[in-house]
């Protein structure tokens, strides 16, 4: 199974430069503990106490992830993750 | 399944903006926050500051706008027009920069008065008024509603409007995806949310980028003959993702979404020549919506 995660420039660091990379999970929590494994240390930057930061907005194939089951939202192969930091518009 | 569009671009400047704007502006006025003559200063992306420049203007006030250099040049011409004063703001970060830079400059000057859009609960209050009822009336059935979600007023102010007299409306945000060097922050505790924004009035929220904003803009071009802006574009195909999901459960829906406004000040950007391909490429890096 791959889910694609699109990382943002500002965690690129964590990735090696990679702007896309690969990861395993049925549950965004899972993806995002497999992210850990692999890029150590973007899990605390993605994550605090109470679940995911506030600044940091999660979509499920363009689908806010706080409207779905947050960290509990179910995930399966083919799905793209894509992670930004909160920028507003107006 | 019926999609319904609301034309603000019929607004006096264009733009949906204008009812945030006047409301601002006269809640202040009726605050005693503003002398005649004084200045507003006002962090926009555009459509905000053009329709406080013409209110401003008709008020007797000065306007100053931050706006991000990454904008179109239509919106620092109509600014100009209207009397406003520009200081642009650094491409990296977008409108977060914009408060950012506004925020630092009303605190250096104190007699300014900075309305702030993205936390005046007028802005919000303007929907609340005037948008929410006018869908109601000209719409009983709504079952959907979506808007952009930029500073969340319209999002905030109808979503409260039928949460107080129509529950089971759906409101539904469409967020512009920009490219890279406007999510380029120091660090992503940098991040901004409006001080008007409420997650709870919302059902879900879409991120949606340039290529499907362009493409959607189009199509309502070629098959509506309704001339919208890009932001438009984005509203329009978190809109159609709605009605997808509706018909797949069989449901029926009448779906009411936002025109922001007209295509006018985008003419520049090359979003209505060309392949879509090569308006996308030629809007990446821009504040598009």
């Amino acid at each position: 199974m791959a889910i694609e995660v699109r990382v943002p420039t500002i965690l690129r660091e964590y990735t090696g430069g990679e702007k896309s990379v690969n990861a395993e999970g049925d549950t965004l929590q899972a993806v995002i503990s497999n992210l850990e494994v692999n890029y150590p240390g973007i899990g605390g930057r993605l994550l605090d106490d109470s679940g995911l930061r506030r600044f940091v907005n999660v979509y499920l194939n363009d689908e806010d992830v706080r409207f779905l089951d947050g960290l509990n939202t179910s995930v399966g192969d083919k799905d793209a993750i894509t992670i930004l930091p909160a920028v507003a518009g107006g | 399944m019926r999609l319904w569009a609301k034309l603000e671009d019929r607004n006096p400047t264009g733009s949906v903006k204008d009812r945030a704007a006047l409301n601002m502006v006269i809640q202040a006025e009726a605050q005693g926050l503003l002398t005649p003559g004084c200045t507003l200063l006002e962090p926009t992306s555009g459509n905000t500051g053009i329709s406080l420049a013409m209110v401003a203007k008709q008020r007797g006030y000065k306007l100053i706008c931050v706006m991000p250099e990454n904008t179109s040049v239509e919106r620092t011409q109509l600014l100009t027009m209207w009397g406003a004063t520009i200081i642009t703001s650094p491409a990296a970060g977008g409108s977060n920069e914009a408060v950012r830079v506004a925020k630092g400059l009303a605190a250096e000057h104190p007699d300014w008065v900075m309305l702030y859009q993205y936390g005046n609960a007028a802005n919000a209050q303007a929907h609340y008024d005037s948008t929410g009822p006018e869908l109601l009336l000209d719409l009983p059935e709504i079952t959907h509603f979506v808007a952009g979600l930029g500073t969340t007023g319209t999002l905030m102010g109808v979503g409260r409007y039928f949460r107080d007299h129509k529950p089971e409306v759906q409101i539904v945000a469409a967020e512009p995806r920009y490219g890279e060097v406007v999510y380029g922050l120091r660090n992503i505790d940098e991040g901004f949310i409006p001080e008007l924004y409420d997650a709870s009035l919302l059902t879900s929220r879409f991120s949606v980028g340039p290529l499907d904003a362009l493409k959607r803009t189009r199509q309502l071009l070629e098959l509506e003959g309704i001339f919208a802006g890009i932001s438009t574009g984005a509203i329009l195909h978190a809109a159609l993702g709605v009605a997808k999901k509706a018909d797949e459960a069989g449901q029926e829906a009448d779906i009411a979404f936002i025109v922001c406004d007209g295509g006018w000040k985008y003419l520049s950007t090359g979003a209505y020549e060309g392949t879509l391909e090569e308006a996308e490429a030629k809007i990446e890096g821009q504040l598009w919506a």
